[in-house]
């Protein structure tokens, strides 16, 4: 396999331990006078954006920073509970930048590059040294050194963490840096505006097109670079651990303007949510995968078993993680305990009135903390009350928000009986294609964390992406930026009455107009709804030829409905959710017809992308790594219709081996 | 389509924009489930008017998990409903009665001025952040984490102030619509780490400052904000914002 001439992943000569050290020494550099007519703009404010846009300005950029939430500080990787890895070794278990890149390579299934992977690890370290720089209260041992947990898909404990807020406290540390910048004038930030589109001159792009939320006006925006921060796209599942706002538009928009999507079918199945309750949910509620480093999932051995969960004795539970996995147990990535709970519910083991559900157990840990409390406390022979009581009290400090939440949601308290999960979508993998610079296939449009496609393969391992965001902002794009913008250092600044950004507003202007002339039956949710329904039974955690091929057909229905019979109240000129809800879901639908296309295209399984017909006897996925081992990047040529080019994956310095967690 | 059983009567304030005047309206939620957030159950209303041809109720809402801070609903006279420690969008339908009649207005608060319906305008926060809220580090100069220790009671007590998530519950709660819990949460955080010494003074001057300026409303320890709360920040903060200003106050260098 080739990989097309139309990309260029520009990864850097060299051994893999060098590649990155020898490349940011020599990056093209811009010097600080011409840095400071040097303009920016970043879409999005999350860990990437927000880290990247506080960075730039302080080395000088004129930046701005759009927004669609009232505030930064609201973007979704607040969410984020669990940590934030880093291969520091503070724990002396054999932990190291080589082991780090090792887990994230396997752990995404073989399907990752491995430049970009050990660019990463190298710069893990600084991120958790720029964050504590900063003020971020990450959790401490009595002797003040910083605290460590476990997380899926690994052996060691490397993970950093802030109780069941980590992503909020590094999002805020983030966003501390960001309003920083706006104090000093560096940062203009435009808060309750949403990218409506990118323009692009002469290939390159220029600038965006932005809706101010607040009064509906249509605004031209120039800049010297694009950088899209904007997230992932999970929410085209309708329900999903993702915020109600997280969208695909501004990635789309780019898709459409000339930068290949990549690998889009990719999507992360996160094994331990809440489950539905019923047809009103509007989105689902992660429980942490670090709760699966202190309970135990079980199932009962017995078929359709309606006691209660403290009524079933240990020989009846199967603990079928411990079972299948014995090296990983409870511990083995996501996709792999996602599938292994959706083969237990299908074969009728499920709990709960669903029957779609399964347990995870604190109660053994809760002793074993429990006796370690009462040993440090010094007290002899307590009892198993006390043991009990010491016990919870650890729980709770480590994840008492975690646990507050699920007792708000299920009105069940988990200190007193196991939680009932069961596996939602809660990343998507996939994204903008970038090279080694973390540019699109449009020159000086750019993509960074989770918008982009490059560093988690085919499946993310846990406290990976927070990680991921905030190495693409504070440690890659201030030094790969260099690469393009020393060459742009003589383009002045293009007035907005360009041609082309009159031509890109206007366009943006017709779809709004059209939009509130179709005067439908239908809400935006209705259809939102629909292509979730869709995407979940077809294009969800398993998938098949047959499936997708019907899914492709109904969505293209459902576009077809859309545009004949949504219904947009209210108008364009005032804040008007409906209208952006609009313009995201009838992305979100051309977005869906290209994972279907992309999964139908995958004939393998490989980590969050389970083909059935791909699968080792065990129900394992099954690779096939002679004829798929490529990033899938796929080029918009018109409505309908998407050609692809593949970008072979090279493993130089890990052997493709099919996954082993047992 | 009907979810569930409970019939309820919202009066909700609508108001066009800042400029103009709003009021009270009143809608009918029925087919509510008792399993609902309070979001949800504004969904399903707002399905309901949009099919019979009538306009949305606006209301500001994100993560719909507790913790970005963008829902903002004043329920029966107060922020965030009836429970305490949680946001609008943890809270349950299972929390009303079937027949209830449910008041919702927007936070109130000349510094959060109404954008429309339920959404009110925040960027004030995002100012007096701007004004000190941070540690003046830029990318690239930290020294290795484990080279700071900090006792662990420091730490904890820091990252309890640092669980706030700017939601302005406690503004709206405040007689005075004062935002001193907010803005004490941030400085006790900085102050009590290491790394937020070195300007600590600065640091609480300015964003005194910034915080009088946008209009917000002095503190006469009520502690409204405090019960109010959905993360339970300590109105220690308040006391231990106090105390730091005061000190800055009379050992600052003005120049």
């Amino acid at each position: 396999m080739a990989t097309s001439s139309k990309l260029n992943s520009k990864i850097p000569e060299g051994t893999l331990e060098n590649k990155w050290t020898k490349y940011r020494s020599t990056v093209h550099l811009v010097n600080p006078a011409n840095k400071r007519s040097l303009e920016v703009i970043v879409v999005g404010s999350g860990l990437a954006g927000s880290s990247a846009a506080a960075s730039l300005a302080e080395m000088g950029y004129k930046v701005k920073v759009f927004c669609f939430q009232d505030s930064p500080r609201r973007a979704h990787s607040i969410a984020a509970q669990g940590g934030v890895n880093a291969a520091k070794n503070y724990q002396n278990d054999g932990d190291s930048v080589y082991r780090l890149f090792y887990d994230t390579i396997k752990g995404g299934d073989y399907r990752a590059r491995e430049a970009n992977v050990h660019r990463l690890a190298e710069v893990s370290g600084n991120i958790i040294d720029q964050c504590v720089a900063q003020g971020v209260p990450f959790a401490r041992e009595y002797g003040g050194t910083l605290s460590n947990r476990s997380f899926g898909g690994t052996q060691v404990q490397r993970t950093f963490y802030a109780a069941g807020q980590t992503g909020q406290q590094l999002l805020l540390g983030a966003y501390s840096a960001l309003q920083r910048q706006v104090g000093m004038g560096a940062v203009t930030l435009l808060a309750r505006h949403e990218m409506m589109d990118v323009v692009t001159i002469d290939g390159k792009a220029r600038g965006i097109i932005a809706r101010n939320l607040v009064t509906g006006k249509l605004e031209r925006h120039f800049g010297h670079a694009v950088l899209l921060c904007t997230g992932g796209y999970g929410n085209v599942f309708y329900l999903s651990t993702n915020a109600m706002g997280c969208n695909v538009t501004a990635a789309w928009k780019a898709h459409k303007k000339g930068a290949f999507f990549g690998n889009p079918c990719y999507t992360q199945i996160h094994p331990t949510c809440i489950p539905v309750s019923g047809d009103h949910q509007s989105k689902l509620t992660l429980m942490s995968e670090s709760l699966r480093n202190d309970g135990r999932i079980w199932v009962p051995k017995q078929k359709d078993d309606k006691r209660k969960p403290k009524d079933i004795p240990e020989e009846e539970r199967d603990y079928y993680l411990e079972r299948r996995y014995p090296a990983f147990g409870n511990l083995v990535p996501r996709d792999v305990a996602s599938r292994a709970a959706k083969e237990r519910c299908d074969a009728g083991y499920g709990v709960g009135a669903s029957k779609m559900a399964v347990y995870l157990d604190f109660e053994a840990n809760m002793m074993r903390y429990g006796q370690i409390e009462a040993n440090k406390k010094n007290l002899h022979n307590p009892t198993k009350e006390t043991i009990r009581a010491l016990g919870k009290e650890v729980v709770k400090e480590k994840y008492g928000n975690l646990f507050d939440m699920y007792k708000q949601i299920t009105d069940e308290d988990p200190y007193e009986m196991p939680m009932r999960i069961y596996p939602a979508v809660h990343y998507t993998m996939g994204g903008l294609w970038v090279d080694y610079n973390l540019m699109t296939t449009v020159p000086g449009l750019y993509a960074l964390g989770e918008a982009n496609f490059s560093d988690h393969g085919a499946n993310r391992l846990g406290a990976s992406a927070l990680m991921q965001g905030l190495a693409d902002g504070y440690f890659v794009i201030p030094y790969t930026i260099g690469d393009y913008l020393s060459e742009e250092i003589r383009t002045k600044a293009i007035p907005t009455d360009h041609e082309a950004f009159v031509k890109a507003e206007a366009e943006v202007q017709e779809r709004i107009n059209k939009l509130f002339s179709i005067k439908g039956t239908k809400s935006v949710d209705y259809f939102h709804k629909a292509l979730g329904r869709i995407m979940w039974e077809k294009c969800g955690m398993a998938r098949n030829a047959k499936g997708l091929t019907e899914a492709i057909a109904e969505i293209q229905q459902l576009k077809k409905d859309f545009w004949s019979d949504v219904r947009v109240p209210g108008e364009q000129n005032e804040f008007n959710t409906e209208l952006e809800k609009a313009h995201r879901v009838a992305d979100f639908i051309e977005l869906g017809e290209l994972m279907c296309k992309d999964a139908l295209n995958r004939n393998e399984s490989c980590g969050g992308h389970f083909r059935e017909e791909y699968q080792t006897p065990d129900g394992e996925a099954l690779r096939d790594d002679a004829n798929f081992a490529y990033v899938a990047a796929w080029e918009y040529k018109g409505e309908s219709n998407f050609e692809l080019h593949k970008e072979e994956l090279k493993f130089e310095n890990i052997k493709l081996a099919q996954r082993n967690y047992a | 389509m009907s979810h569930g059983n409970m019939n309820l009567t919202l009066k909700v304030w609508k108001q066009k924009n800042k400029d103009s005047k709003g009021r009270f309206e009143t809608y009918d939620a029925k087919g509510i489930s008792p399993d609902m957030s309070f979001l949800e159950m504004f969904d399903v209303v707002n399905e309901q008017l949009i099919s019979s041809g009538k306009e949305p109720i606006a209301f500001d809402h994100d993560c719909r998990e507790g913790i970005c801070g963008m829902c903002s609903m004043y329920i029966n006279g107060r922020p965030h409903g009836p429970k305490g420690g949680i946001t609008t969008c943890q809270l349950h339908m299972r929390s009303f009665n079937n027949g209830d009649t449910i008041v919702v207005e927007p936070w109130r608060g000349a510094a959060f001025p109404v954008i429309k319906d339920l959404a009110v305008d925040r960027s004030s926060f995002d100012r007096i952040m701007s004004a000190g809220g941070f540690v003046s580090v830029n990318t690239g100069n930290a020294k290795d984490a484990n080279n700071i220790l900090i006792p662990k009671d420091d730490a904890d007590t820091a990252f309890d102030a640092a669980a706030c998530i700017g939601c302005g519950a406690c503004v709206a709660a405040c007689k005075n619509s004062s935002a001193m819990l907010f803005v004490s949460a941030k400085v006790s955080q900085l102050s009590l780490l290491p790394q937020g010494k070195v300007e600590k003074q600065d640091r609480v001057l300015n964003m005194v400052k910034q915080m009088d300026e946008e209009g917000f409303g002095n503190c006469t320890n009520t502690g409204a904000c405090e019960a109010e709360c959905p993360k339970s920040i300590s109105l220690e903060n308040i006391a231990r914002m106090n105390r730091e200003y005061l000190g800055a106050s009379f050992t600052q260098n003005k120049k």
